[in-house]
């Protein structure tokens, strides 16, 4: 008999610590994918992580890296502080939608427009999960959640942000992707751009964030299968899956930088 | 009244949250802006329910932040509308520009807070960090020790706080999770009765008044500044009697009268505790039990802490032998909590020469048990024999 081997080890990024999440919930997914990108490119022992105010709250016991707890919104500011001293530290900031697109959008459109050379990961699940599902400013139209109980309504609260494209608006972002972690495919897809926005802040191109279209199965009352295919037939269709901006290439290539 | 309510009569069990979002539903605001944060949540939820079931008229708005909340809420209430809210801890925080702003704008804006420890570290349960950080700030703050009494304060801080007189924001505060996440048996009023006692809103000085046209917040330097602050502490001293008013009003209504504060077992008694919130109910409990031992303890509950009841509390604790103060805040840097150095300087200023102990307790939700308030009162004979305190400020069920 074969001798057994181990081809999927438990990636070093992380710590042993058991994840707090609901069942089915693709934050551990996330989780795994950047500690498996900061093995890989050999930097777990010079990354800080920020942990943000949402599911992730305990992301600082998740990673197996330093941490700093932001106060909810201020990762990218934080971000912002920690580099500016260490710049040689990898910094990322991991935050969910209602903690990046409501309560924190200042932060990181400015962290963008100065083009801080920091990394970004955001959860899109669509909903403020911490606290009970209610509605982020992600949540599409028709979405039923505890504060649009009827679904969100534009009339109510107007239209869903899709804040890939309106970073892309900033010449100061140099990375900007969207991906959903749903299939595998998609999840190894989503693991190239979580990389690529890592050597992006390591070739100091400047600020890089990955939108990572993820399930919240609890507060969509949905179980994952069916929460994974609403990502597949709903949440793609408004935030489609894109490299809307990826500097490194374009300086490959000798192209306009100036986007 | 609710299907809840109706079903089992107006004595039901509800959460204080759902207690409080039960009143904010029979006052029926006009607008309620609001961000989520523990343990404050599910009030402004049941509340979203409500408006989404189309058993209120009011216009909600899922704000992206508690500083756009307090802004959504001030403007709403400056456009004319009666105006309510609630958060927690971190929330109130980011409220705090604006929170003064209401209050010198004089704009009768009600907002349950749901005590919480504010960060740093963060942390999520109970302690009166977050509304003594924002004692200075020129809200009326009702502190609950039930969930019966979160439910009646919310009724009346509407009446407080529109009272012509007064025209000042209310804070009606409960503490998180031990209120506002455990059920009681709390006696709803009828709609009809809540809608009559806080009647119609009546604004002042609405905007869009054409043949009076105004303008809100403008510069004010040092031309007009200092008297228009001087002004504004004339509504305080309004707010105390309206506080007595309205709670006398409300016992008439519906049998439970509320004052500034409550005395329990005070009359004769030689070693008072003074709290707020929840503790008060255990405090009763130590106190009977005493009183069968034959020690006279009693205790004074604060009900209103801004406007401060200065004369009144003195006036309580005259004739007690020794008291101690109970605080769940600390306020770094200074010499004792928050609520010792104003109960201490009500004695003083009123010439009440009786010596005090502070402990400060329940940071961060650290649990107080009888056995401590027992330890508070068997420190009293000792401080009434030394005349004054052994340490300035004692800590209760905290490792050193
Ligand atoms: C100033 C402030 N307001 C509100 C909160 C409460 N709060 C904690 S987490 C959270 C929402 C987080 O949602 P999201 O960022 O979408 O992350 P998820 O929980 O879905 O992963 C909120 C509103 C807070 N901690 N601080």
């Amino acid at each position: 008999m074969a001798e057994a081997k181990l081809i999927n080890p438990y990636p070093k990024g992380l710590t042993e610590v058991e994840m707090r999440y609901c069942p089915g919930c693709t934050h551990g997914t996330a989780h795994r994918l950047v500690a498996e990108v900061l093995e890989e490119l050999d930097i777990i022992d010079r990354t800080v992580a920020i942990a943000t105010v949402g599911c992730s709250v305990y992301a600082y016991e998740y990673f197996n890296t330093d941490a700093v707890q932001a106060a909810h919104g201020r990762g990218p500011a934080v971000a912002t502080g920690i580099k500016r001293v260490q710049p040689e530290t990898v910094v990322f900031s991991y935050q969910g939608d209602g903690d990046l697109a409501s309560i924190g959008m200042a932060e990181v459109v400015h962290a963008a427009a100065r083009s801080e050379n920091i990394t970004i990961i955001f959860i899109n699940n669509a909903v403020f999960g911490m606290t009970q599902g209610q509605m982020a400013p992600t949540t599409l139209l028709g979405q039923k959640t505890t504060t649009s109980p009827q679904g969100r309504t534009v009339e109510a609260a107007g239209y869903p942000i899709r804040i890939c494209e309106m970073l892309a608006t900033l010449p100061g972002a140099s990375f900007l992707a969207r991906e959903a972690l749903t299939t595998p495919a998609r999840i190894r897809s989503s693991k190239r751009s979580i990389r690529r926005a890592f050597e992006t802040q390591l070739a100091g191109a400047g600020f890089a964030l990955v939108e990572l279209l993820s399930i919240c199965p609890t507060w969509w009352r949905m179980d994952p299968l069916e929460a994974i295919r609403h990502v597949e037939e709903k949440m793609i269709d408004y935030y489609p899956l894109e490299v809307f901006r990826d500097r490194l290439a374009e300086e490959d290539e000798g192209g306009d930088t100036n986007a | 009244m609710s299907e809840v309510a109706e079903v089992r009569g107006n004595r039901v069990a509800l959460e204080g949250n759902e207690a409080v979002a039960e009143a904010m539903r029979q006052i029926n605001p006009d607008v309620v802006a609001a961000y989520p944060i523990t343990p404050s949540t599910e009030i402004v939820q049941t509340f979203a329910q409500f408006v989404a079931d189309g058993e209120v008229d009011t216009n909600f708005v899922a704000v992206e932040s508690e500083h756009s909340a307090m802004s959504a809420c001030l403007a709403a209430a400056v456009a004319g509308g009666r105006v309510m809210n609630a958060t927690s801890a971190n929330g109130l925080a980011l409220m705090w520009e604006i929170l003064y702003i209401v209050s010198s704008l004089r704009q009768p804006v009600i907002l349950t807070v749901v005590n919480r420890a504010l960060s740093g570290n963060i942390n999520i349960h109970c302690d009166h960090s977050d509304t003594m950080g924002a004692r200075d700030a020129g809200w009326v703050q009702l502190y609950a020790e039930d969930v019966q009494e979160a439910y009646d304060n919310l009724i009346q801080a509407v009446c407080i706080g529109e009272n012509m007189d007064v025209r000042l924001p209310v804070m009606s505060c409960l503490d998180g999770f031990i209120l506002s996440h455990s059920y009681e048996l709390l006696t709803v009023e009828p709609d009809e009765e809540v809608q009559e006692f806080v009647g119609p809103y009546k604004p002042d000085n609405p905007m869009l008044d054409i043949e009076n046209p105004k303008t809100f917040g403008p510069l004010d330097l040092y031309d007009y500044y200092f008297e228009h602050k001087r002004s504004q502490m004339e509504a305080y001293p309004a707010a105390k009697q309206a506080i007595i008013d309205e709670g006398k009003r409300f016992g008439e209504a519906f049998g439970r009268e509320y004052g500034l504060l409550e005395e329990f077992m005070l009359d004769d008694a030689e070693f008072a505790v003074v709290a707020m919130g929840s503790t008060c109910g255990m405090i009763r409990d130590v106190v009977e039990d005493l009183r069968e031992k034959g020690v006279k303890a009693g205790m004074l509950k604060l009900r209103a802490f801004r406007p401060f009841p200065a004369e009144e509390v003195a006036a309580a604790l005259d004739g007690c032998g020794a008291i101690a103060v109970l605080d769940r805040a600390a306020s770094f840097g200074a010499h004792a909590g928050p609520l010792y150095a104003e109960v201490t300087s009500a004695l003083y200023s009123y010439g009440k020469q009786i010596p005090v102990n502070n402990y400060i307790y329940g940071l961060g939700g650290r649990e107080i048990l009888p056995d401590h308030l027992q330890q508070v009162y068997g420190d009293l004979q000792q401080l009434a024999d030394a005349g004054q305190p052994a340490e300035p400020v004692s800590f209760l069920g905290l490792r050193e």
